[in-house]
């Protein structure tokens, strides 16, 4: 690429292994910077959450802080399924607040510490994928469990004529089998595209002040430009985590409650 | 026109789907305030699916630029 070679914004994706590449059956399986942020991310949500859970009468600030999270689950969950919901409460809850913290922890300005590199493990769609297709999986397990063949009339809404049968079926078919590709793609988009907006317009501001009285005024207003779009980024990445807990939510009630 | 030019033609034309899906999310949200100003009584109890609405005018931008980033990089 020409212009790739001077900024090649997509080297901040680049998963490297940390210590000995493993093999296992043709697949890699070293321990790479995913892996650790990742680890990392399991880590921040195990002892947020532990801190939290110490179920006292008058909540001290961190509890507050924890059943804020979890409340704002249990609501979305009962809004959205009914009482049969609350079950899945758990699941949808770590998927959240994986996803939330994942996503904040790629934002993190560790970069100004020389050598360390935040890395957001869910800009792979290796990732978002296999959050999706467990979603899609628990869907179609419930959704078989608890009706059945019956679980097939999801396809054909109530009231449909009977000549529309066949094209609304397909259709629905289609909507669907798409909804776990779709479900992965919007996370592990919106993260590429956000950490390549920020990532161009930081070096904008550093090919700007290298570049004499004229690149000042550029570098200057690309750096007000990425204080913004830094907050945007904030926004995105709640409202991403968010949309991820709500589709997963809506899924589960096509399968529990049918329609 | 050789492969490279053309490359990031299409890239660029690509862009133009981001600037429909803004667009979108504008009029999803622009429609939201204009009902919750008129029955803000209503307004909290339709959030779900305001964010449904957002997030399927956002997926079709961000497919736009994921096609971009394929004839970038990927052809």
């Amino acid at each position: 690429m020409v212009a790739a070679s001077k900024i090649d914004p997509m080297h901040q994706f680049l998963i490297e292994p940390l210590g000995p590449r493993l093999q296992l059956g043709g697949f890699d399986i070293s321990f790479t910077t995913s892996s650790l942020w990742m680890v990392l991310t399991l880590v921040i949500l195990w002892v947020f959450m532990l801190g939290g859970m110490k179920r006292e009468l008058v909540p001290g600030r961190w509890q507050v802080a924890v059943e804020g999270f979890t409340g704002f689950i249990r609501n979305m969950v009962d809004a959205n399924i009914g009482p049969e919901g609350r079950k899945f409460t758990p699941y949808i809850f770590s998927l959240f607040m994986f996803i939330l913290v994942a996503n904040f922890l790629g934002l993190m300005p560790i970069g100004i510490v020389p050598g360390l590199h935040p890395f957001t493990a869910t800009s792979h769609f290796s990732i978002t994928g296999v959050l999706a297709i467990m979603s899609f999986s628990i869907v179609l397990i419930v959704g078989f469990w608890r009706h059945g063949l019956k679980f097939f009339s999801l396809f054909v809404p109530h009231g449909t004529p009977m000549v529309m049968v066949p094209l609304i079926a397909a259709i629905e078919f289609i909507s669907f089998m798409v909804r776990p590709f779709s479900l992965g793609l919007r996370l592990f988009v919106a993260m590429i595209a956000g950490h390549i907006l920020m990532e161009v317009f930081g070096s904008f501001i550093v090919s700007g002040f290298n570049g004499g009285p004229m690149g000042w005024g550029i570098g200057l207003i690309s750096f007000l430009f990425i204080v913004g779009v830094a907050a945007l980024e904030l926004l995105v990445c709640a409202i991403q985590a968010y949309v991820f807990a709500l589709l997963t939510s809506l899924y589960l009630n096509d399968a529990i409650n049918l329609h | 026109m050789d492969l490279e030019s053309a490359k990031v033609i299409g890239a660029g034309l690509a862009a133009i789907g981001t600037g429909a899906a803004a667009i979108g999310v504008g009029i999803v949200f622009g429609s939201f305030l204009q009902s919750a100003l008129r029955n803000p009584a209503a307004a909290d109890s339709q959030q779900g699916r305001l964010f449904i609405g957002f997030a399927a005018a956002e997926l079709l931008g961000l497919i736009a630029f994921a096609v971009a980033m394929i004839i970038l990089y990927a052809i």
